[in-house]
């Protein structure tokens, strides 16, 4: 029994991870409609760069991270300036090429600078377990669950009740429109990339703290598919359940199959089969918006 | 008598070789309804959004003339620099957000006014359409045509434009309705001393609250005048109007009879 309890415990902490990094992916296609290929890099290199200037610069941990939050501000405005901008009013099929070449080279970069070893992230929590209701729990785990929770809450208010979220999701519904009430879309697109790039930076460090990082890592992106296929694309409560239950779902297939079946590797298709499903039963997701038709 | 508005020989080029307006002069008093009036493809939206700027994103670009608002010129200026200094157009198809509430709509349109005057024309805007206010949190998408263009309009009363582009507000809504939309716009010009340059294919509601008129074909203006004289005018009656030359109802077998009189070059 104890070993499910702690398969669910792992997976809600991996699904929370997932659901940060879906976040930013929902945010972007909420407000420039573009299908972000390049999320899992955008973890990576947050990841990357905090491990940098903690390990490399001895830069206090706290500090790296605050600054890290900084680069990936930085980042995210580049990288729209120079990727996405001179797309607007193209076709989606060029911008998601633009966003797959994004990812070739973020992911190339990071091998360049760092090599494609194994980085250890230097312990930041203690390793005494907590224990919640009699498991034990690593303190990271909590951690990374308390700040994913904290973020969603945060940008939930943010789209729901602040004049600047209200006007992205105008923007996402119709640009035009949101152009004549002299909202400046520009400002708009390049905005939903720095938040993209922060919560994909702070899911980076999490897992760095809980797995160290390689140059593998860019491809979690992929695992973020499923979860904002299930959740529904344009949905911030449909990222954040759908990171969730594909984080538990992937870690109990794994565990049962390793359990019963005598097989592993059941974990990096199990999101897939629940994304096929989706895809056949409710294609909008179980929180996407769907197609208003007046009659 | 002080002109707000005043477009100047104005070209517009669509992707680089369709030429849609062709030298069109007009301009708007201040404080007035002014009507712009045309059958389909005139360039009537296109004069329209060459003022308020949102041709960029359809590729067109002001290649001639200019269009001066309060005597600067503001052609080629991005969108929200123009609704900024107090310019905002509705535009065609009311293009309401859908999946925002009624609310959350009017919110976008409150994006450029000061925080502080919010709740005062929120209220505004619940006075001029008390349907709205009981539909404050539903979602748009959800309400009929003619609350989708109450909405459109609330919107513009938001932002506390100084001079407002109504472009087809009576597209698809019943005779009723329009009666109704048209009084608003009359009442709003009159009460907050706005501006309205109105861009409609229904003739005769828009010269019926319009001070001065124009009648555009082809990319040019091809008439001006008071709303009242254009209303008496023969050929207006003809062509706009529906009436034969007497003023009565014309049958349609005598349409390509009249055609042939057209007065003016196209």
């Amino acid at each position: 029994m104890e070993y499910y309890l702690q398969l669910l415990i792992n997976g809600l902490v991996v699904g929370g991870i997932y659901s940060l990094v879906a976040l930013g992916f929902v945010i972007i296609y909420k407000a420039t409609q573009v299908v972000n290929f390049a999320q899992g890099e955008l973890v990576m290199v947050g990841a990357y760069v905090c491990f940098s200037l903690t390990v490399q610069f001895n830069i206090p941990f706290v500090w790296a991270f605050l600054l890290t939050l900084g680069f990936s501000v930085l980042l995210g405005l580049l990288v729209e300036r120079l990727a996405l901008r001179p797309l607007i009013g193209e076709s989606i099929i060029s911008v998601i090429m633009v966003t797959i070449g994004l990812s070739s080279i973020l992911r190339s970069l990071v091998q360049v600078f760092w090599g494609t070893q194994i980085k250890v992230y230097p312990q930041v929590l203690p390793v005494e377990p907590v224990v919640i209701a009699g498991l034990p729990v690593a303190p990271v785990y909590l951690a990374a669950f308390v700040l994913s929770a904290l973020l969603f809450g945060i940008f939930s208010l943010f789209f729901k009740y602040s004049r600047l979220g209200i006007a992205m999701r105008a923007t996402a519904f119709d640009q035009q429109a949101a152009q004549s009430m002299g909202i400046g879309i520009r400002n708009i697109f390049a905005m939903s990339w720095c938040i993209a790039c922060v919560v994909s930076a702070v899911g980076g460090v999490i897992l760095g703290n809980i797995n160290g990082i390689n140059s593998q890592l860019g491809y979690l992106g992929l695992k973020v598919f499923p979860a904002v296929i299930l959740g529904g694309l344009d949905s911030l409560l449909g990222a954040a359940l759908g990171g969730l239950i594909i984080g538990v779902l992937e870690n109990l297939c794994d565990g049962l199959a390793k359990e019963f079946l005598g097989l592993s590797g059941v974990r990096e298709v199990a999101a897939f089969v629940v994304l096929v499903v989706i895809l056949m039963i409710k294609p909008y997701g179980l929180f996407g918006t769907e197609e208003i038709e007046r009659v | 008598m002080t002109h707000v508005l005043k477009l100047e020989n104005l070209e517009v080029v669509y992707n680089d070789v369709v030429l849609v307006l062709k030298g069109l002069s007009l301009a708007a008093a201040e404080g007035r309804i002014t009507a712009l009036l045309g059958a389909n493809g005139a360039g009537k939206s296109t004069t329209l959004k060459a003022i308020s700027g949102l041709l960029e994103s359809e590729d067109g670009e002001v290649t001639a003339g200019s269009v001066l608002y309060r005597g600067r010129p503001v052609q080629g200026l991005p969108p929200e620099r123009v609704v900024r200094m107090g310019v905002f157009q509705v535009m065609e198809g009311r293009r309401i957000f859908e999946d925002l509430s009624v609310e959350e709509n009017l919110r976008c349109g409150a994006f450029v006014s000061p925080r502080a005057e919010y709740a005062a024309n929120l209220d505004k805007v619940y006075g001029y359409f008390p349907r709205l206010k009981e539909r404050r949190g539903q979602l748009a998408g959800y309400m009929s045509g003619g609350e989708q263009q109450m909405l459109a309009i609330g919107r513009a009363i938001m932002a506390k434009p100084k001079l407002l582009l109504l472009d087809e507000p009576s597209l698809g809504l019943a005779p009723l309705l329009v009666e109704e939309i048209f009084e608003i716009v009359q009442m709003i010009n009159q009460k907050e001393g706005v501006t309205v340059l109105l861009v409609e294919q229904n003739a005769r509601a828009a010269l019926n609250v319009a001070e001065h008129g124009y009648i555009m074909e082809n990319g040019r203006i091809v008439m001006e005048g008071p709303a009242r004289d254009l209303l008496q005018n023969p050929d207006i009656q003809e062509f706009y109007l529906g009436m034969g030359h007497a003023g009565a109802k014309k049958s349609y077998r005598e349409v390509k009879h009249y055609r042939r009189r057209k007065r003016w070059l196209g």
